[in-house]
């Protein structure tokens, strides 16, 4: 009934989309396997993409050839550019969604692509042979053969619902769980603990008071995620912004006894960064009132997102606390919000590829990792994705080291440190963040994916070349033209910069704080005119090059520097046990975790520094 | 260590005793064949079979069954040896031709020469030490003094990686301040403002200031003092240095090698070294290589730390003494002034049944040194006026002085001192790139390009640790070791 496929990837959520198409657009034969063909690529949880640091890797995962980017800019329904105040690798894209759209558009994506087969059943389990997986074998008993498998089971794997005292299996709300596979990892010796995640309630757009809340419109001038020629947005929808109140914590505490978190019903870790309500109410009892985003769910629809409400306390006790919050007096809700519990496997388990180290050609992405978020989810998958196929096509795998991308930073993470709660991206987890910036993802990863062979990359790469082109350009100019006094000396006064008594070249200008090209061409019209001849994104791109050079400049020093470090290799069979200069500890992880530089090495926690000169004097440095 | 042909399963054989004739010398073998090796010469009880940390008499023979010589050997059975392997020592009788013969015959038994700094490597390598600890091994074979030997002993107590723990710690919680504002910019938090930024982080570059400053007192007290001393000819110079050092005279001797061209001694006062330069020899030069000699000097005495002033009491008036003091201060210098000959001044008086005192007062206080003496009371200077090198009158007061300059208050029992001079660069490095990220907070550059710069600084204060760990940094390290510990 089933061919062999090159590519199984079980679950379509973000990380199994992204997977499907990355595996797909190498070449591979695809199959994605998923419960429900109607839930493909559902944002579970608020109906956004992008954000600090998540917003760069949707940047990345563009630039590598992934889709994500390319859905969310047809689907978006608002656009802001966060951080914008701070310099120009904090700023970080992020958009509405419309919750439906998105998901639709993922799906005729999907279905366009002649490579992606799909089923639809639960898969029970995987087929290994000879510690190798051969296929997948679903709830009907069918077994689907195929040359690798790529796990992308989000929160379904025994997955369990808290609200209040009620609780009931499911990965998401109304969805069966997925059962069997934990159980046959654990035989086949994998490790597997319990993650918490929560979700706030829906409720009626209709039923609340817009104007008893705050009002926070999208950029002016929106942008967008991916680097293709994605239709720009013409309207958008605003979110609101509201508080909760003393009168709301104190009626939320009378559902405390009766919450799964106090009582000790869930076991797994929640997130420090992304608590429920009830656990911002415990924690920080000296805070008053706590900020809650008021996001739509689409262009159309009435159903409105309360993000920062996340709760799994009782539904009474949310409806009658919501009740309490401004602009909520006579809301009406859809579902309230739930907390869920279900299996991860601890990431170390794995290798820099992502495949796991107990059976070959098996890859996991997401959730099932530890991870939180759709952008981590997405990167991990699309990683998984080429990794698998390079797997089958028994080529060295594609891994992105931390000076290279977000992508790098979060699966070495994974891989080196594990993680306890769910992970998330932060920018201050990247060492090099200067170099790691949204305005050239494309200039770092294009490249990378179009030599690995990824389908379809010469239209980016072409205007990679142009965008490198035109800031060479731009710089040239700036470097040669002078700024002359009588023209520039009213806008520099007018943003607080000295003003120039002689001419000086304009590239001394530009890097002058609160200086912007922006600023310079509107008091220089020749420079106007040069200008126009480029568009806004490869301006900006230039600009950053250079005003910022010299920051850059000092951050790929230090990258060098490290490099030193990344570039000794360490060979899996190293036999770590024969060196007892390294500490107990140290050879217990480096055994276990196997890393693959000495970098790596020195990132694992138990393993010191003397460590690490032990490791390079035995590796003959 | 770019070329280093570490083996850890052979065992290796040094002098662990300086190159040199002396009483005895010590011989270390260190790894698992080292008492097999040193059981087939060595006639006596069978070592393999002793406890740890047992010493036996016997002799080494040849293999033609010649006594080489009688020695004491030394177990020490691994782990429970410095290297945590098994060591044994072998002391001999000092002539360096005999140690020699006994190497000879070790390594003819399958031990290996020690590469210079093999036998601490092991030690680090097995896990006996961390990085700094290694490095003070280094200062404390080098140390000379006990004040630097302190220094080395409390690096190797782990004393400066608690400070840096403790400095990193700080910039570490610091660093979160401003990164909260980067990636919870959207967050409903309060955030840390400018001037609050401001403060902490001078209140951490103070911290790595004092460090810092400790460097010149911690580097001065491992390579010594440098202590000029001046003064007109005939003002008493080398009898007042005579006197000096009489005491000290087993640990007196000249530098050798290089430094020979200076007439310098070294005086050990209470643990501290002074390096005492006598500028005596300044105007001598016939020649070019005495020329060459001369500046040598020069630059030392520019370099010098104390500059120790003596003029003949009975014969300078103080205006003169302050003249030549200006000619030879170098800005940052310690002063002693020290008035020689009162001796003479006591004869004149015993001769001329002068009354002493009302002589002093009229000759020195009154008349000549009122102004003088408050000038250099406000620069600091300290002054003896009634020395006399020739009867040892106030020597021991010259010395309780010295110290006074040489430390200070400036070393009290647990303070942290920074000896070493990768530490301090990498301490200056930190502190400049905290400079750098004042200034831009003080700018109005945004927070990602502060955050850049303290954790540059906190990567500097990882090079002390040894959180960032180079093959570089290795090789400077070991190969700055003697041989045999």
């Amino acid at each position: 009934m089933f061919p062999e496929y090159d590519v199984i990837v079980v679950g379509g959520g973000h990380a199994g989309c992204e997977a499907a198409v990355a595996a797909a657009n190498l070449g591979s034969k695809v199959m994605l396997a998923t419960m429900n063909m109607q839930t493909i690529a559902q944002m579970s949880c608020n109906p956004a993409m992008g954000g600090v640091a998540k917003g760069q890797i949707v940047r990345e995962v563009d630039a590598l050839g992934g889709y994500s980017g390319i859905v969310t800019d047809h689907t978006m329904i608002q656009f802001r550019m966060l951080n914008r105040s701070k310099g120009p690798a904090m700023w970080s894209p992020r958009a509405q969604s419309d919750r439906m759209l998105f998901a639709q558009k993922w799906r005729m994506l999907l279905e366009a692509h002649p490579n992606v087969d799909f089923w639809q059943e639960m898969v029970k389990g995987i087929v290994v042979k000879d510690g190798r997986v051969v296929g997948v074998r679903t709830g009907m008993g069918l077994e689907i053969p195929a040359k690798s498998v790529v796990l992308t089971n989000g929160t379904f794997l025994n997955g369990l619902i808290h609200i209040g005292e009620k609780q009931f299996g499911g990965g998401r709300a109304g969805e069966k769980a997925a059962t069997g596979i934990t159980e046959q990892l654990l035989e086949l010796g994998f490790e597997s603990g319990r993650m918490k995640t929560g979700t706030p309630p829906r409720v009626d757009g209709r039923s609340l008071d817009w104007d008893a809340m705050e009002l926070q419109p999208g950029d002016e001038k929106p942008g967008k995620f991916s680097y293709t020629d994605t239709p720009k947005m013409a309207k958008q929808r605003p979110c609101h912004v509201t508080y909760t109140n003393k009168k709301v914590h104190d009626m939320l505490k009378t559902g405390f006894e009766r919450s799964p978190m106090f009582n000790g019903r869930i076991r797994g870790l929640g997130p420090r960064y992304c608590p429920s309500i009830e656990d911002k109410i415990d924690r920080f009892a000296d805070r008053d009132r706590h900020q809650l985003f008021v996001e739509p769910e689409g262009w159309d629809t009435i159903e409105v997102y309360v993000n920062g409400f996340s709760s799994s306390l009782p539904e009474d006790v949310q409806f009658e606390a919501m009740r309490l919050i401004p602009g909520f007096e006579n809301a009406k809700m859809f579902r309230p919000g739930y907390a869920i519990e279900y299996d991860y496997f601890p990431p170390v388990q794995l290798r820099s590829s992502l495949e796991t180290r107990l059976v070959k050609n098996l890859f996991f992405a997401g959730q099932i990792n530890g991870t939180t978020g759709y952008e981590e989810a997405a990167c991990q998958g699309l990683m998984a994705g080429f990794n698998a196929h390079l797997a089958v096509a028994e080529e060295e795998p594609f891994i992105l080291e931390r000076s290279e991308a977000y992508i790098g930073v979060l699966i070495d993470d994974l891989v080196t440190k594990g993680t306890e709660e769910p992970y998330r991206m932060f920018t201050s987890r990247a060492e090099y963040r200067i170099l790691l910036r949204q305005d050239n993802a494309d200039i770092r990863l294009t490249p990378i994916a179009e030599k690995m062979g990824v389908k379809d990359m010469a239209q980016r790469m072409e205007k990679v070349q142009t965008k490198q082109e035109a800031a060479k350009e731009i710089e040239k100019y700036f470097k040669n033209t002078s700024a002359d006094p009588n023209l520039v000396n009213g806008y520099l006064e007018s943003v607080g910069s000295k003003p120039l008594s002689q001419k000086v070249k304009l590239r001394q200008v530009l890097v002058r704080p609160h200086v912007s090209i922006e600023g310079l061409r509107g008091v220089m019209p020749e420079l106007d005119n040069i200008l126009n001849n480029y568009i806004n994104e490869n301006i900006e791109y230039a600009e950053v090059e250079m005003k910022y050079a010299g920051y850059i400049t000092k951050e790929q020093e230090m990258v060098d520097k490290m490099n030193r470090l990344e570039s000794v290799r360490l060979y899996e069979n190293f036999d770590y046990a024969s060196v007892t200069a390294l500490s107990a500890e140290a050879r217990e992880k480096l055994a276990r975790l196997k890393p693959r530089t000495i970098g790596q090495a020195s990132r694992i926690s138990g393993v010191s520094p003397s460590d690490i000169s032990v490791l390079l004097v035995h590796v003959g440095r | 260590m770019a070329n280093s042909n570490y083996i850890p399963g052979d065992t290796i054989v040094a002098l662990a005793t300086p190159q040199g004739v002396g009483a005895i010398g010590v011989i270390r073998l260190s790894g698992p064949k080292a008492i097999a090796i040193c059981d087939s010469v060595f006639y006596g009880k069978q070592l393999s079979e002793q406890a740890s940390h047992t010493i036996h008499f016997g002799t080494i023979r040849s293999d033609e069954g010649n006594v080489i010589d009688e020695v004491l050997v030394s177990l020490f059975i691994a782990p429970k040896s410095y290297t945590k392997e098994n060591v044994v020592e072998i002391s001999g009788h000092g002539s360096p031709y005999i140690l020699q013969q006994i190497i000879q015959i070790l390594i003819k038994k399958g031990a290996r020469m020690a590469q210079p700094g093999e036998f601490t490597l092991r030690a680090f390598l097995n896990g006996q030490m961390d990085l700094s600890q290694a490095e003070a091994v280094a200062d404390l074979i080098a140390a000379n003094s006990q004040a630097s030997h302190q220094i080395a002993m409390q690096q190797m107590r782990g004393g400066i990686s608690t400070e840096i723990q403790k400095l990193r710690r700080e910039l570490i919680d610091f660093a979160a301040l401003i990164e909260l504002e980067l990636d919870f910019g959207e967050e409903d938090v309060e955030f840390a403002d400018r001037k609050k930024l401001e403060n902490l982080i001078i209140k951490i570059k103070n911290l790595l200031q004092t460090l810092m400053d400790s460097f010149r007192l911690g580097n001065a007290l491992k390579e010594g003092i440098n202590t000029v001393i001046a003064g007109r000819p005939n003002a008493g110079k080398s009898t007042l240095l005579n006197a000096l050092l009489q005491e000290d005279r087993a640990i007196v001797s000249d530098i050798a090698g290089t430094t020979r061209d200076l007439i310098e001694e070294i005086l050990n006062i209470d643990g501290i070294t002074f390096r005492l330069i006598d500028t005596a020899g300044l105007r001598e030069a016939t020649d070019t290589i005495e020329a060459i000699g001369i500046k040598k000097t020069l630059e030392k005495v520019n370099q010098s730390s104390i500059l120790v002033y003596v003029y003949d009491s009975f014969d300078l008036e103080p205006p003169q003494v302050k003249e030549d003091i200006a000619k030879l201060y170098k800005e940052g210098m310690k002063v002693l002034i020290i008035g020689n000959k009162s001796d003479m001044i006591e004869n004149m008086y015993n001769q001329q049944a002068l009354q002493y005192d009302k002589y002093y007062k009229e000759k020195y206080q009154k008349e000549n040194w009122g102004g003088i003496h408050k000038e250099f009371e406000e620069r600091g200077f300290l002054h003896i006026k009634e020395v006399s090198a020739k009867t040892n009158r106030n020597i021991i007061l010259i010395k309780r002085y010295l110290i006074n300059l040489a430390i200070g208050d400036g070393l009290t029992a647990n303070q942290t001192i920074v000896a070493n001079s990768r530490h301090y660069e990498a301490l200056s490095g930190a502190h400049q790139s905290l400079d750098q990220a004042l200034t831009n907070l003080q700018s109005g550059i945004t927070g990602d390009f502060v955050a850049m710069d303290i954790r540059h600084a906190l990567n500097y204060l990882g090079e002390i640790t040894g959180e960032i760990s180079t093959d570089d940094l290795l090789d400077s390290i070991f190969t700055r070791f003697c041989i045999g510990k």
